[in-house]
């Protein structure tokens, strides 16, 4: 073992000791600096807080800023702030929580899962907390409480604001709902306010009330006060006001919103109105619905569970999330597709023996025995499929996405609603990317009568048929204004689409709706100058075998109801100066023109009429089942009592 | 070289090694955490859990981890510090790539059992690499410039990946830590004048930078160093951190508001009270006398670290211990100073009493190493 070579000869080691004395001496210096500053600020500055350590203390909270009320077009009130009285306890303060509750609830009536959610959060939360025992309580019950509370140490009643909704069902979908922040929102929001930790402070979890939750929150105020020692409140010094948030108006009416939703009702259903000429989205039913104030309030387990094993899905917002084979309703874009490309005129026929031979497989017409020979208008009128397979290969898919695209399918239009999709035109290319196969000729068939591959919502379909009836690139606005403020309109560029062409699809649109022999002929509208031009559509959701066609397709009707056809229509009227688009998307409802055009012409004559439509709009044949199903829905529509008639605060 | 060069002789062997342990440090470092356990179970309204108990089982594991780390010779360690300072550049980029983004920012790895914070390992593996390359390096050359570029570029590369994270706290402590070794490992004076015109420099690219495309700093950054630097404009959004946690932290007077009594971190909104705030409700219920209690032991730590770093021949075991103290030291600054409003809210933990198993696991085992050195040193 040979002894190192001391190091200690250079420079540089000398330095070491001296150095890191030198920097000992830096921090001696800073954590002698750190003393100072706490005894300047515990004992010299003790005397400002000595007092307050006695007995009272000046606190700085937060006023939590009210929240923007939401209207419809019209003024009505759709999303407001009402006072809520609610009682809380705070553990420290109550002693024997057990016996507390059991006093209040001879007092009171208690919710048995209210209690449950109450006793987990107190053994989670810190014993000065104060956590809610009852929300919305009635005035009475605050007063009892209020009176006897001697006997009730650590409970206290509380008032604060709570969100409300006063339509109910009918803008769930729409508006969304808010809810306490929950420490999974936190977790997602980058540096969030000191407001959002407010115990129970409610922000947007769906909807709009989410998606445009920094406008409707505003900002907080703040109020010093001076608490005793048990952190009650003895008196406000001084308060600086906060910001309340942002009014917002929508687009939507809310009668027609009502009425929309009253019409779909007992169907698993979706309806979109939109303004041809601002694009303002005048109606967004979607059934079934569901009561919002229910989330608001945290919706019990059981609720929760009927809502989310509805086959009918109520939860799902299906006028924007829901996305559909367009079925026929897609023949439109097909057509102006190949009219634009040129491949075939208006007057060009096809002969329609009841099917095509595409490839290797036969493409099948919906009608048996065939059209016969069609040309453009009778093609559209009577929904005859050989005569799209025909075009559709002659024009390629590519052209047919890109006209799809211009006419506003298979993008995302940016509403301020959760989940909006943006359904699916696709092309060789996507295929080739997504599933890594070839585009087949059979594909270009299923996507010309919007089969296969294609997907659209009915919000997308709406916006497809306002751009057709008004030739510009009408884009959907869901919120008009923000506190006063107009948004810009969507009303949209003129197309790039040959204005001929259009008015040869918007004619065959007519026919469909016009024509003894069109498919929609019987959901028609007779007032002369508010004549419907639309397009009905049937979507398969399932395959028909060989078999099964040999044997006859086997009816809607007698189908297990998944497995039963989509219904769809899509409309504009008045056909001289488009004034509104509807689509309609009838889940599971069988033909287009049985089970969604009638809707849609009700909807729509609804908003033509901004109220309670004429019977003489009407065909002669129908006004005494319509005069019926009015005076029915009429009933349906009287303001409605809360469900669980806890109506109380 | 090896450590045959050592006169190993003299160095103690076996369990023998228990007995010549830094055995001031150890107790020190055990009354810390025990008032960090003290704190976590006031601030939980005197609860074991959700803080206070994992916290203990933390402090167990870390305790045993600077054992068996301190058995190991200190010359095993300082042929371990390429690869540990290697390793922890390779997770901060798998962080950046792969990371778990917590309160905004990509910080952490899960591993399962806890969440390894590799901006925390490399502290260490930082000041391990420079006294192990200013132990090889033949002092006359610890001025030239080339020899002074590389411990530099080491001290860049991980600063900017954390900055990157962006964890703005963390990359100024390592370029103070690793300023501070080359201070210590004897580098010329003129360049330190030159670093600190260069972040003078720096300081100015960054608040320049303000609004422009290629911004340092995300905005809540900015917004936190305007409210440091005014806390009034904004007493209610970001500069209302700073506003509790004085007004709290007055309110302690001299005796404090009594164990479990500090209402005022309590009542109010204050945020991370377990975490980055909690010396407040330390100095709100123990007042003056239990924050300048507090205060002592963390200087008595820095004292017993520099006994151990002077009392060594060892030029290695001399820098590492005297860089995790002015880690240790730094870190307890930075976080004093931020909660009593001299420094921005920079998002710093107090050592060893803040809740959080990575900064405390990290912290006992480079006390680990500074104990293989006070076992292992040349007699």
């Amino acid at each position: 073992m040979k002894p190192r070579k001391p190091k200690s000869q250079g420079l540089a080691y000398k330095r070491l000791p001296r150095r890191a004395l030198l920097l000992g001496g830096l921090q001696a210096a800073f954590v002698g600096g750190l003393a100072a500053r706490m005894r300047f600020m515990q004992v010299d500055q003790a005397d400002e807080y000595r007092l307050l350590a006695e007995e009272n203390r000046i606190n700085i909270r937060l006023i939590p800023p009210d929240r923007g009320r939401i209207y419809d077009r019209n003024g009505q009130i759709i999303g407001q702030n009402s006072p809520s009285y609610r009682i809380v306890i705070v553990r420290e303060d109550a002693g024997d929580v057990d016996q507390v509750i059991r006093k209040l609830s001879e007092l009171i009536p208690l919710n048995e899962d209210e209690i449950e959610r109450a006793m987990t959060e107190m053994r989670r939360s810190a014993p000065f907390l104060p956590v809610t025992l009852a929300d919305q309580v009635t005035w009475e019950d605050i007063s009892k409480v209020a009176v006897n509370a001697p006997a009730l140490p650590g409970v206290t009643p509380e008032v604060g604001l709570t969100r409300q909704y006063p339509r109910y069902e009918d803008f769930a979908h729409i508006v969304g709902y808010v809810g306490p922040v929950s420490d999974y929102d936190l977790s997602q929001i980058e540096d969030p306010e000191p407001v959002l930790r407010i115990p129970r402070f409610q922000i947007g979890k769906v909807g709009l009330e989410a998606r445009q939750e920094i406008s409707l929150r505003g900002k907080a105020g703040a109020k010093r006060v001076e608490v005793n020692a048990t952190g009650r409140v003895m008196r406000e010094l001084d308060r600086q006001e906060g910001q309340p948030g942002a009014d917002l108006q929508l687009s939507v009416d809310a009668d027609l919103q009502q009425y929309a939703q009253a019409r779909l009702a007992g169907e698993s259903a979706a309806a979109v109105v939109i303004d041809c000429e601002t694009g303002d989205l005048r109606a967004m039913a979607s059934a079934p619905s569901f009561d919002p104030n229910l989330f608001v309030r945290g919706i019990s387990v059981a609720d929760y569970r009927t809502l989310t094993q509805d086959k009918y899905r109520p939860l799902a917002n299906k006028t924007v999330q829901g996305t559909y084979p367009p079925g026929s309703t897609f023949k439109m874009v097909t057509a102006l597709a190949a009219l634009e490309a040129g491949v075939v005129g208006p007057g060009n026929t096809v002969y329609c023996p009841g099917h095509l031979k595409v490839g290797s497989r036969r493409f099948h017409c919906w009608k048996r025995g065939g059209h016969g020979m069609v040309d453009l208008n009778t093609s559209l009128k009577r929904s005859c499929d050989v005569y799209y397979y025909d075009v559709a290969i002659k024009v390629g898919i590519d052209r047919i996405s890109e006209m799809a695209n211009t006419l506003g399918l298979g993008i995302k239009h940016d509403i301020p609603m959760s989940a909006v999709r943006a359904g699916l035109a696709p092309n060789q290319e996507w295929k080739q990317r997504v599933h890594g196969e070839e585009w087949l000729i059979g594909d270009t068939a299923n996507a010309s009568i919007g089969q296969g591959f294609m997907l659209a919502s009915p919000m997308q379909l709406a916006v497809m048929t306002a751009r057709i009836a008004t030739g510009r690139a009408v884009s959907p606005r869901l919120v008009r204004s923000v506190n006063g403020v107009e948004q810009p309109s969507g009303a949209g560029e003129p197309l790039t689409i040959s204005p001929t062409n259009l008015r040869h699809i918007r004619e065959a649109m007519w026919s469909v709706s016009n024509d003894r022999r069109g498919t929609a002929y019987r959901s028609r509208i007779i007032a002369d100058d508010l004549r419907m031009a639309g397009k009905t559509g049937t979507s398969q959701v399932r395959n028909i075998t060989k078999a099964e066609r040999a044997a006859g397709v086997i009816r809607n009707e007698d189908l297990p109801w998944e497995r039963r056809d989509h219904a769809l229509f899509v409309s504009f009227a008045p056909y001289d100066k488009p004034k509104y688009a509807i689509a309609v998307v009838v889940e599971h409802g069988g033909g287009g023109s049985k089970a969604a055009a009638p809707v849609a012409r009700d909807i729509m004559l609804q908003a033509l009429y901004n109220g309670t439509p004429p019977l003489d709009a009407y065909p002669v044949g129908d006004r005494d089942r319509i005069k019926e199903q009015q005076k029915r829905l009429e009933g349906d529509r009287r303001p409605k009592a809360r469900p669980d008639g806890k109506d109380r605060a | 070289m090896s450590y045959l060069e050592y006169a190993v002789k003299s160095t103690p062997s076996g369990f023998r090694k228990f007995l010549y342990m830094n055995w001031p440090l150890t107790l020190l470092l055990i009354s810390t955490a025990s008032a960090g356990f003290l704190m976590l179970y006031s601030v939980a309204g005197g609860s074991w859990t959700p803080w206070a108990e994992p916290q203990m089982e933390r402090f167990g594991l870390g305790l045993t981890a600077m054992f068996i780390i301190a058995l190991v010779p200190i010359w095993f360690w300082r042929n371990m510090s390429v690869l540990a300072y290697l390793g922890s550049v390779a997770l901060l980029v798998f962080v950046e790539l792969f990371g778990t983004i917590g309160m905004g920012a990509q910080r952490w790895i899960d591993l399962g059992f806890m969440r390894l914070q590799p901006s925390e390992v490399m502290k260490v593996a930082l000041v391990m690499v420079l006294a192990a390359y200013y132990d090889w390096l033949p002092s006359h050359k610890t001025s030239r410039p080339l020899w002074v570029f590389i411990p530099v570029a080491l001290i860049i590369l991980p600063t900017l990946l954390v900055l990157k994270q962006p964890d703005l706290g963390t990359s100024i402590l390592l370029l103070a830590a690793g300023g501070g070794l080359m201070f210590l490992a004897g580098v010329h004076w003129a360049y330190f004048a030159a670093v600190i015109a260069a972040v003078v420099g720096l300081i100015a690219a960054v608040f320049n930078s303000r609004g422009t495309d290629w911004q340092l700093l995300k905005d809540y950054q900015f917004r936190r160093i305007d409210t440091f630097l005014d806390p009034s404009t904004d007493p209610l959004g970001a500069g209302y951190h700073i506003t509790q946690s004085k007004i709290a932290l007055g309110s302690g007077g001299w005796n404090g508001r009594g164990f479990m009594q500090g209402t005022q971190s309590r009542l109010n909104f204050l945020p991370e009270k377990h975490t980055d705030f909690i010396f407040t409700t330390l100095a709100e219920e123990f007042g003056f006398v239990g924050g300048i209690t507090l205060l002592i032991l963390y200087a008595l730590i820095l004292v017993f670290c520099m006994v151990t770093a002077l009392a060594t021949k060892d030029r290695f075991s001399s820098l590492v211990t005297l860089g995790i103290a002015l880690n240790f030291f730094l870190f307890f600054a930075v976080n004093m100073s931020m909660v009593m409003g001299m420094a921005p809210v920079v998002g710093v933990p107090l050592p060893m009493v803040s809740y959080g198993g990575s900064a405390m696991l990290v912290l006992m085992a480079a006390f680990g190493i500074v104990q293989s050195a006070h076992i292992h040193r040349p007699r």
